[in-house]
C-alpha cells in the first residue's frame, strides 16, 4: 500500500479515537448524573441535576452516533466484525439510552407518572454504562474473526473481565458526574457532591488498578507491550502521570476547588484512554484486524476527510458557544 | 419451529424505521413553521406569533426527542443486524451517512439546546438564528440520509471489486438517478403532514370555539401551504414513478398490478394480486389509462411482472395497496386544496364547519401517506438491497441465531409501544390544553397601551385579539 494512503489510515484512527474519547468525556458526565440520581439528597438536586445537562445531553450523544458512522465510513470491517459480535451488549445499551433520553422530555411533562421517569433516567444511564463498559472489556479481550466476518457465538462477549470493566464504568462516570455537578452548583448539593466524589475517586482508583494487572496477566501480548525493554523505559511516565493526576485530584477536593475535579478527572480519562491504546495498537479488533486491515479505500477516506477540515473545527467551535450560552451554576428550574 | 434470523431482522428493520420516520416526518416541516412563526414575530412584535411559537415549540421538543433516540438505534442496526451489507457498501455509503452526523445532526443538537432553553440567555436575534439553525439541520440530514437510500434503489458512480462496491465519482454517488425525485416527493411529503397537523387542530380549536385567533392564524398559513404542495405532490410522485419505471420496472409492475406487460395496458383499480397464481383477484380496471400515465401515450409499452423471474419480483400483493392508498391519500389533499381555495373565494372559509371536520379527519393523513410510500419504495426493491447488485438475503449478519434477533425484535416493539403511548398522552394533553393566550408575551409596551383600556375576563383574551387586529 502507498505511504499516502497509510498516512490517510493514521489521520482517520486519529478522528475516531478523538470521537470516542470525546463521547466518552461528554456523555460520561451526564450519564454520571443519572447514576447519581436517586442518591441525590433532595428532590429539588434532581431538578437541578437534570436542568445542568438538559440543553446539552442530546449533542454529547451525537458524538456516539459520530463514532459509530465513523468506524462504518473509515473502518467499515470494524464496523461489520464488532457490531455482530457485541449485538447483545450494544442492544442493551441502546435500549437504555432511549429510556434516558426520552426521560429529559416527558419528566418535565408528567405529574403524577414522574417518578417513572426518574427512574427511566436513573436505570436508563446505569445500563448503558455498564453495557458500554462490557464493550470496552470484550473488545480488549478479542473478538474470533474468520474472513471478513465475526466467528464467535452470542455470549461470548460475557465473562468475568467484561462484568468488571462494565461495573468499573459505571463509577467512572459517576465520578465524572460528581465532578461535574462540583462545577455547577452551590450550596447543600455541591457539598453532597464533594463527599460523593471523594468516595467515588477511591473505588474507582482500585477498578483501575485491577485492570491494569488483570490484562497483562491473562494477555502475553499486552504484557510484552508494556514491560519489555526499552518499552517499559518510554511507556513508565503513563502510570506515574496517572497516579500524580490521581493525588492532584484529591487535593483538589479536598481544597474545595470547583472546576478543577472536573478538568482532572477528564485528564484521569484520558490517560486511561491512552493506557489503552498503547495497549492494542495497532490492532483495532484485537486479536486479527489491524487498522490498515480495516481502513476503507483513499478514493472513500479522501472523500469525507476534505469535509472534515473544516466541520470539525467548525463543530467544536459552535459547541463552545452553546456551553458558553449555558454555563454559570445552575440555578431553579427553567424549562420551555 | 426454526427461527430465521433474516426474516426477522427484516421486520426488526421494518419495524424501526418506520418508527423513526413518524419523527423526522413531523419534526422538519415543524422546524420551518416554527422559523415563519419567529420569524413574523420578530418583524411585528405581535404576541400571538410568539404564543403560537412556543406552543409548537414544545410539541416539537417530546417529538424530535423521540426522533432522535430511535434514530440512533437505526445507525447501530446497520452493523448489527446487516454487516455483510455494512462490509460491501460500506465504502460507499459510510462517508455518507458520516457527513449526515458531521453536517446535520450536530448542527441540530447543539443549536436545539439554544432553541428550547435559551430564550432568555441570548438576545432575540441570536435565538432565532438558533432555531433556523435546527430546520436547516432537518433538511441537511433529509439530504443524505435519502441520497444514501436512493444509491440503494440506483446506484451509480460505482465499480465491484471482491465482491465490496468501491466508488469511482462521488457525484454520481451523491445525485444519484433517482435522488432528486425522491428528495423533493420525500421533502414535500413532511411539509404536508405537519401542515395537515396543524389545520387539524386549528379546525379543532375553531369548531370548540377557543384559541380563536391562534386557529385563525394556523388555518390561514398551513392551508395556504397546502394548497400550493398538495397538487405539486401529485406532480412530483408522477415524476418520481416515471423515473422508477426507468430504472425499476419491476416494481412498477407490482405496484401496478400488472402480469402481463404490453401496449395500452389498464389502469387496475382494485384487485388482489396473487402472487402464488401469477394474477389478480377481482379485478377492475380502466383500459389503456396506466400505459397513458406511465408513458404519456395510450399505446405505451408497461412491464409486466411475468417478465422477471419469480425469485427477482416484489411483493405485488403488498405494494399494489401501499401505493393505492398513498395515492388515494394525495388526491384527498389535493380535494382539500381545491376546498379551501373555494371557500376563500366565497368568503366563509372559517364558518364551514363541515370543511372543519374534514381537516380534523384529515390530521394523521400525512403520516399514513408517508409510511404508505415507504413501504411501497422498500419492499417494491426487494429482493434486492442494492437494486439488481446484492441481495437481501446476503446482507444478513452470518452469526446472527434467530433466538438473539427474536429477542431484540420483540424488545424492540414493547419499548417503542411503551415510549409512543407515552408520547402520544403527552402531545395529547398539550394539543388539548392549547396554547397560552397571547397576553402571557405581550412586550412591556404592548402592556402599557393595555393598562389603558377596560379590563375583560381572561378567558376571552382570543377574541380581545380577533377583534383588536
Ligand atoms: C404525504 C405524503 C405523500 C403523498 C400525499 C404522496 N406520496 Fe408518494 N411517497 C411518499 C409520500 C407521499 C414518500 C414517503 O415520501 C415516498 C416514499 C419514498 C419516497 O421517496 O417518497 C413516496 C414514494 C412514492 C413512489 C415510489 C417511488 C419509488 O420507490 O421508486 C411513487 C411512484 C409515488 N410516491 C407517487 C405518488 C403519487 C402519484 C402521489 C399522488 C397522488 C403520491 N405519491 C402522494
Ligand atoms: C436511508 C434510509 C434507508 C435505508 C438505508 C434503508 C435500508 C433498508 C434495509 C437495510 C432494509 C432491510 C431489507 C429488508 O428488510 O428487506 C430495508 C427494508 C425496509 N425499509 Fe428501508 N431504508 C431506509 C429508509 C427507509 C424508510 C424511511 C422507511 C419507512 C418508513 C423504510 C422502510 C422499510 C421497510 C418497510 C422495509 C422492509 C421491506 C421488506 O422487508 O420487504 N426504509 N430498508
Ligand atoms: C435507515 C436510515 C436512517 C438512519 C440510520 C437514521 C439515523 C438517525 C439518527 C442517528 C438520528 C438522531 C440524530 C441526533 O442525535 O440528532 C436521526 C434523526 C433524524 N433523522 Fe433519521 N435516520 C434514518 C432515516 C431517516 C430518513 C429517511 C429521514 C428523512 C428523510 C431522516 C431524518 C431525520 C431527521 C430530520 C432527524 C432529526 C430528529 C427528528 O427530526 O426527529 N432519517 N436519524
Amino acid at each position: 500500500m502507498t505511504e499516502d494512503w497509510e498516512t490517510l489510515t493514521l489521520i482517520w484512527t486519529g478522528i475516531c479515537a478523538f470521537a470516542v474519547i470525546m463521547y466518552v468525556l461528554m456523555d460520561g458526565f451526564d450519564l454520571g448524573l443519572g447514576i447519581l440520581f436517586p442518591f441525590a439528597p433532595r428532590d429539588a438536586d434532581r431538578d437541578l441535576m437534570m436542568n445542568s445537562v438538559a440543553p446539552i445531553w442530546d449533542f454529547n450523544e451525537t458524538w456516539l452516533i459520530l463514532g459509530g458512522a465513523g468506524l462504518f465510513a473509515a473502518f467499515p470491517l470494524v464496523y461489520s466484525v464488532v457490531l455482530p459480535a457485541l449485538y447483545l451488549p450494544l442492544f442493551l445499551m441502546l435500549i437504555a439510552l432511549i429510556f434516558r433520553g426520552v426521560a429529559f422530555e416527558f419528566r418535565f411533562k408528567a405529574r403524577s407518572s414522574r417518578h417513572l421517569w426518574d427512574r427511566s433516567f436513573h436505570f436508563g444511564s446505569l445500563f448503558a454504562t455498564f453495557a458500554q463498559g462490557v464493550v470496552l472489556g470484550s473488545l480488549i479481550q478479542g473478538i474470533e474473526v474468520s474472513g471478513r466476518n465475526y466467528a464467535g457465538g452470542m455470549l461470548d462477549w460475557l465473562s468475568p473481565f467484561s462484568v468488571l470493566t462494565g461495573i468499573a464504568l459505571i463509577f467512572g462516570y459517576a465520578l465524572l458526574g460528581a465532578t461535574w455537578m462540583i462545577w455547577r452548583s452551590d450550596g447543600e448539593l455541591q457539598q453532597w457532591a464533594y463527599r460523593t466524589a471523594r468516595t467515588l475517586l477511591f473505588v474507582v482508583l482500585a477498578f483501575v488498578l485491577v485492570v491494569s494487572v488483570w490484562t497483562p496477566i491473562a494477555d502475553p501480548g499486552i504484557r510484552e507491550r508494556w514491560f519489555s525493554v526499552p518499552n517499559i523505559i518510554y511507556l513508565a511516565p503513563v502510570p506515574v502521570v496517572t497516579g500524580l493526576t490521581a493525588l492532584a485530584l484529591l487535593r483538589a477536593l479536598d481544597r474545595g476547588r470547583e472546576v478543577a475535579p472536573f478538568v482532572l478527572t477528564m485528564v484521569l480519562f484520558l490517560l486511561s484512554f491512552m493506557g489503552l491504546a498503547i495497549s492494542l495498537w495497532p490492532h483495532i479488533v484485537p486479536p486479527s484486524i489491524t487498522i490498515w486491515d480495516a481502513a476503507s479505500p483513499p478514493e472513500s477516506q479522501v472523500f469525507l476527510l476534505v469535509g472534515m477540515v473544516f466541520l470539525i473545527p467548525t463543530i467544536l467551535l459552535y459547541t463552545a458557544y452553546c456551553y458558553w450560552v449555558f454555563r454559570g451554576k445552575v440555578t431553579g428550574a427553567f424549562y420551555h | 419451529m426454526d427461527l430465521d434470523p433474516l426474516l426477522l431482522s427484516r421486520l426488526q428493520f421494518a419495524f424501526t424505521i418506520s418508527f423513526h420516520i413518524l419523527f423526522p416526518a413531523f419534526t422538519i416541516g415543524l422546524a420551518w413553521w416554527i422559523v415563519v412563526l419567529e420569524a413574523v414575530w420578530l418583524s411585528t412584535n405581535r404576541p400571538i406569533f410568539r404564543s403560537l411559537s412556543e406552543f409548537w415549540m414544545k410539541i416539537f421538543a417530546i417529538s424530535f426527542g423521540m426522533g432522535v433516540v430511535s434514530g440512533i438505534v437505526m445507525s447501530y442496526q446497520f452493523g448489527t443486524n446487516w454487516s455483510r451489507w455494512s462490509d460491501v457498501v460500506g465504502n460507499v455509503l459510510g462517508p455518507l451517512i458520516q457527513y449526515e452526523v458531521v453536517t446535520a445532526f450536530f448542527l441540530e443538537a447543539a443549536f436545539l439546546g439554544i432553541m428550547l432553553f435559551g430564550r432568555d440567555r441570548v438576545p432575540r436575534p441570536i435565538h432565532f438564528v438558533a432555531t433556523c439553525m435546527v430546520a436547516l439541520g432537518t433538511l441537511i440530514s433529509s439530504f443524505w440520509i435519502l441520497s444514501a437510500n436512493s444509491w440503494m434503489h440506483t446506484p451509480a458512480g460505482y465499480e465491484i471489486r471482491d465482491g465490496r462496491f468501491f466508488v469511482t465519482d462521488w457525484w454520481e454517488v451523491v445525485f444519484n438517478p433517482s435522488f432528486p425525485y425522491r428528495l423533493s416527493h420525500m421533502l414535500t411529503a413532511t411539509f404536508l403532514t405537519t401542515s395537515f397537523v396543524v389545520a387539524g387542530f386549528s379546525a379543532w380549536y375553531l369548531l370548540k370555539d377557543r384559541h380563536v385567533e391562534h386557529a385563525r392564524q394556523g388555518l390561514t398559513w398551513s392551508l395556504g401551504l397546502i394548497t400550493v404542495l398538495a397538487p405539486l405532490q401529485v406532480l412530483l410522485g408522477d415524476m418520481h414513478g416515471l423515473n422508477t419505471l426507468e430504472h425499476q420496472p419491476a416494481k412498477i409492475a407490482a405496484m401496478e398490478g400488472h402480469w402481463e406487460g404490453g401496449a395500452g395496458a389498464p389502469l387496475i383499480l382494485f384487485g388482489i394480486p396473487d402472487m402464488e397464481e401469477e394474477r389478480n383477484h377481482y379485478e377492475i380496471g380502466i383500459p389503456a389509462l396506466s400505459s397513458l400515465i406511465l408513458t404519456h401515450s395510450l399505446t405505451g409499452v408497461v412491464p409486466g411482472l411475468k417478465e422477471f423471474p419469480p425469485e427477482n419480483r416484489p411483493n405485488a400483493t403488498i405494494i399494489f395497496f401501499s401505493f393505492r392508498i398513498m395515492v388515494g391519500i394525495g388526491l384527498l389533499m389535493v380535494l382539500a386544496a381545491v376546498l379551501h381555495l373555494f371557500l376563500r373565494w366565497r368568503g366563509t372559509l372559517f364558518e364551514n364547519r363541515a370543511f372543519m371536520r374534514f381537516l380534523i379527519a384529515m390530521t394523521p393523513s400525512g403520516f399514513v401517506a408517508l409510511e404508505m410510500g415507504w413501504i411501497t419504495t422498500e419492499v417494491g426493491r426487494q429482493p434486492w438491497i442494492v437494486n439488481g447488485l446484492f441481495r437481501t438475503a446476503d446482507a444478513v449478519t452470518p452469526a446472527l441465531t434467530g433466538a438473539a434477533a427474536l429477542t431484540t425484535l420483540l424488545a424492540f416493539v414493547v419499548v417503542y409501544a411503551i415510549i409512543y403511548i407515552a408520547g402520544s398522552y403527552y402531545l395529547t394533553v398539550m394539543l388539548r390544553t392549547g396554547p397560552n393566550p397571547p397576553s402571557e408575551y405581550m412586550q412591556p409596551r404592548d402592556l402599557a397601551r393595555e393598562a389603558g383600556r377596560p379590563k375583560r375576563p381572561l378567558s376571552k383574551a382570543d377574541e380581545t385579539f380577533a377583534a383588536g387586529d
